[in-house]
């Protein structure tokens, strides 16, 4: 139970601080994509934001021997470079830019009850499904981690 | 206050976020892989977690849209909407990661793996600006 409300109170801050952030606005993502055309630099401020807080107390949260609620901690334990990895993304990437929605901001306005958000959201997770059920056809499709369940 | 101030804000929630599920879940705060994960076969507890972190960010993420700023939608046409959430879901679950785990979990846990998608990941969204809204006009 406690595990279940530390998760909803993280997304809460999660989506409020991409709301505060305009990441969930998709005309600003596409401005912050067009670096040959009407750029807007302004998002990278909140990947800075971000990734300075993790980056910092990542550090000592994993000094700690166990999470609070959680028996241990979760991490994903591939290093490899692999083509997966590098397809992935570069697919990822094709998709954010067409639409300028990644998986968070979509999940956010989708709740904002946006149309585009909510016709978004179900075709990614078919996406998702439809990777799942190549790599399982297919090994070199399979998906590029270590472990079964782990970053993104 | 000066809109990068207010992005520079956001980005530290988000990253406060990222460290709370850490710290008390134990894990990657990747909001691709916490969707995936929905539509897998796991137990219930480890089910309901997920649901929970992504009701908290669709509620609490959509009110405050609605609160401070006007909705806005995506500019792309349906067929190239739905055609980016296929390539978003399909690409996010081979790389292994989005914007959330590789970008602000992964780089935060300096992992060069994570670099290389996050700088795999931006050029070609840029690229897929550049061609879309300049070289064919606007085609999404």
């Amino acid at each position: 139970m406690k595990a279940v409300l530390a998760a909803l109170s993280c997304g809460a801050l999660f989506g409020v601080g991409l709301a505060i952030a305009r990441m969930t606005d998709p005309t600003v993502v596409i401005g912050f994509l067009d670096v040959f055309g009407d750029f807007d630099p302004t998002l990278a401020f909140v990947l800075i934001g971000a990734t300075m807080t993790t980056a910092v107390a990542f550090h000592f949260v994993l000094r700690r021997g166990r999470p609070i609620v959680a028996t241990q901690f979760q991490l994903p334990a591939t290093r490899t470079i692999d083509l997966p990895l590098i397809l992935g993304a570069a697919t990822f990437g094709v998709g954010w830019g067409l639409a300028g929605y990644c998986p968070g901001p979509a999940l956010v306005g989708a709740g904002a009850g946006i149309p585009t958000a909510l016709l978004f959201l179900p075709a990614m997770i078919t996406g998702g499904l439809v990777h799942r059920f190549v790599a399982a056809r297919f090994n070199g499709m399979s998906r590029s981690t270590g472990i079964s369940e782990s970053n993104s | 206050m000066s809109s990068w101030l207010i992005a520079l804000i956001g980005g530290v929630l988000i990253g406060l976020s990222a460290t709370g599920l850490l710290l008390f879940n134990g894990r990657i705060a990747g909001v691709s892989g916490i969707v995936n994960g929905l539509t897998k076969r796991s137990s219930g507890v480890e089910w309901v977690w997920r649901a929970a972190f992504v009701a908290g960010l669709a509620a609490a993420g959509g009110v405050t849209v609605h609160l401070l700023h006007q909705a806005t939608a995506s500019p792309a046409r349906l067929p190239v909407l739905l055609l980016a959430g296929i390539l978003v879901g399909f690409g996010t679950s081979l790389g292994g990661g989005c914007t959330s785990g590789h970008g602000v979990c992964g780089l935060g846990r300096f992992s060069v793996r994570s670099l290389v998608a996050v700088l795999t990941f931006m050029a070609s969204a840029i690229v897929t600006v550049l061609l879309t809204h300049h070289w064919f006009g606007s085609v999404a």
